[in-house]
């Protein structure tokens, strides 16, 4: 099947309808959240028609059928990952699954290989989303470690060039983006991991940029940890993945506790049932699992090679139009090597929050701000951005829709 | 077009690029800082006081044109009121911007600040017309209690 941007749209119904008195929407905030093609909608909506109960729970058919809906969308998440299917735990999202991870690295008592204590060090990256940046924080200031973090250069690129006194002996933690969600740049992993691997670190993965857009495999990646959220990826939100190795799960406290997560329970103590139902305590988000599940079999459907070929031309598009858009400077890679289709971007005198306003008002949708982002946003010297971000919706009509309102902007506010 | 133009008005694009009294004085009776966490905009916003009577409000900041102009707006109409007529002067913009595009701000009361009636249609941009605001609030209770201490 050839790959046409006009025919997945009729998928998403969202596209039928109008912004701001009739105007065609351009969609360009797939960054922040993805639209949902039909089949997601439909397959959250059967859920609760025809098989809603609690999983692992009812003795009866249809407690049955919703625990194969729910383990089935574990092994179809499993397969598009490149894991086994008992390293997939579902979260509600991909913060949830960061902060799993730190907590339950916080709550490993003296001996076990996650304990944290003064003199242990974490390492992130300036470029990380609040999300991947804060519980680390916390979790330095709750055990005494030490909180490290690579730079960021003008280009939007992560400076390696003292990764051996950031990345230490001490180092018991690496967790970075995989792609940044303000600036598009993918980050080089293979350099990071294999010294982090030397020292014994385990590295964590904020895929929550890359899974909706690239395939990727956990295995051929090297990686410990690796998280994303649904809803970026056009599944529901209330959905989050968390992947880790089986070993690894193995030695990884709980965080959240009570049902469904135990192995035996008495007035006084408890014990864990193994991953991944340690890590899913109460009854999960069900419907959404099966959404999501509906959301990667759309995506394989269309194939994830040519979702990224599409994104890649578009991007392509987008960066040789803005190199003549006087005084549009881009925050982050010019160049389409080792970048995906985050796009953000400066103009001139016109702050980020009006141009985002005249651009709705001519039906195009952008991120505008900080993007979760803060500290980067500071060291490229921008208290704000404007962000296109595409997906495989996105044609170079928007691009080009994009591109003319930037330009009536400027005579608006001239 | 017709709408945007509703929440652009001249005054506020003239404002916002000639901001008034947008220069911090160094003998300020306080001084805050606001942030608006959600994008970013910053303003900083000093307050001089006679007994009741607002003598300065002199500021800085960076951010878009709503949150810029009407913290120049605010400062032109605040300077020489009493704290008294400040506080009522507040509250009735505070009504505007609640008022989702219901009201039109009463001239007499607001003077240049109805032109950010526009502001209140659109739910994300009430915070940036309110952050200056918020900050002389502050700041003025602040110098007042100073003051009295
Ligand atoms: C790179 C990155 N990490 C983490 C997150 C957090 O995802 P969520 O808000 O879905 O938990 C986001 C989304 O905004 C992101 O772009």
């Amino acid at each position: 099947m050839s790959f046409d941007p006009l025919v997945i749209r009729r998928d998403f119904p969202i596209f039928s309808r109008t912004i701001r008195d009739g105007k065609r929407l351009v969609y360009l905030d797939s960054g922040a959240t993805s639209q949902k093609p039909q089949q997601v909608i439909d397959a959250e909506v059967d859920f609760y028609r025809l098989h809603n109960a609690a999983v692992h729970r009812g003795a009866h058919q249809l407690a049955e059928e919703a625990t194969d809906i729910y383990e089935g969308a574990r092994d179809i998440v499993a397969e598009f990952i490149g894991a086994d299917r008992d390293e997939v735990v579902f979260t509600k999202s991909a913060t949830e699954s960061l902060n799993l991870i730190a907590y339950a690295m916080g709550n490993a008592p003296l001996g076990n290989r996650f304990h944290l204590s003064p003199g242990d060090g974490i390492v992130v990256t300036e470029m990380e989303h609040h999300a991947n940046l804060i519980p680390w924080q916390q979790l330095a200031a709750r055990t005494g470690a030490a909180l490290s973090w690579f730079e960021v250069n003008q280009d939007g690129r992560l400076d390696l060039s003292n990764i051996e006194s950031i990345i230490t002996e001490n180092t018991k933690v690496v967790s970075l983006t995989h792609q940044s969600n303000v600036l598009g740049t993918i980050n080089p992993l293979k350099e990071i991991i294999n010294r982090a691997h030397q020292v014994g670190a385990v590295v964590i993965l904020d895929a929550c940029q890359s899974v909706p857009h690239m395939k990727i495999d956990v295995k051929e990646l090297d990686i410990d940890f690796l998280v994303f959220s649904g809803h970026k990826a056009v599944g529901p939100t209330g959905i989050g993945v968390f992947w880790g190795r089986a070993e690894l799960l193995e030695a990884l406290p709980p965080f959240l506790t009570g049902g469904s997560m135990i192995e035996n329970v008495t007035m006084t103590g408890a014990t864990w049932a193994p991953a991944p139902r340690k890590f899913e305590a109460g009854v999960p988000n069900m419907a959404q699992a099966a959404g999501l599940a509906a959301a990667i079999h759309y995506l394989q459907e269309i194939g994830m090679d040519s979702i990224h070929a599409h994104e890649l031309k578009l991007t392509q598009y987008l960066l040789d139009k803005f190199a003549d858009l006087a005084p549009l400077k881009i925050v982050g890679p010019k160049t389409i090597e080792a970048r995906g289709g985050s796009i953000s971007f400066t103009f001139g005198d016109i702050h980020p929050h009006d141009l985002g306003q005249f651009l709705d008002s001519q039906g195009i949708a952008v991120r505008t701000g900080h993007h979760c982002a803060w500290p980067l946003n500071r060291k490229m010297g921008v208290p704000a951005t404007t962000r296109a971000s595409l997906y495989l919706y996105n044609t170079i009509e928007d691009c080009d829709a994009l591109v003319a309102g930037i330009l009536d902007a400027k005579k608006y506010f001239g | 077009m017709m709408q945007l133009d509703n929440l652009y008005q001249e005054v506020i694009l003239d404002h916002y690029k000639n901001p008034q009294n947008k220069k911090l004085e160094s003998d300020n009776d306080a001084q805050v800082h606001h942030i608006n966490p959600s994008c970013g905009d910053e303003v900083t916003l000093g307050v001089k006081l006679e007994g009741e009577k607002i003598l300065s409000v002199n500021w800085d900041g960076v951010g878009c044109s709503i949150s810029q102009s009407s913290t120049s707006i605010m400062s032109d109409l605040l300077i020489g009121k009493s704290l008294e007529e400040a506080a009522v002067i507040s509250e009735s913009f505070l009504q505007l911007m609640q008022s989702k595009g219901s009201q039109d701000g009463d001239e007499t009361v607001l003077e240049d600040a109805v032109a950010l009636a526009g502001v209140s249609k659109y739910p994300a941009r009430i915070k940036c017309a309110l952050l200056g605001w918020m900050a002389f609030k502050d700041a003025s209770v602040q110098a007042l209690s100073k003051k009295t201490n």
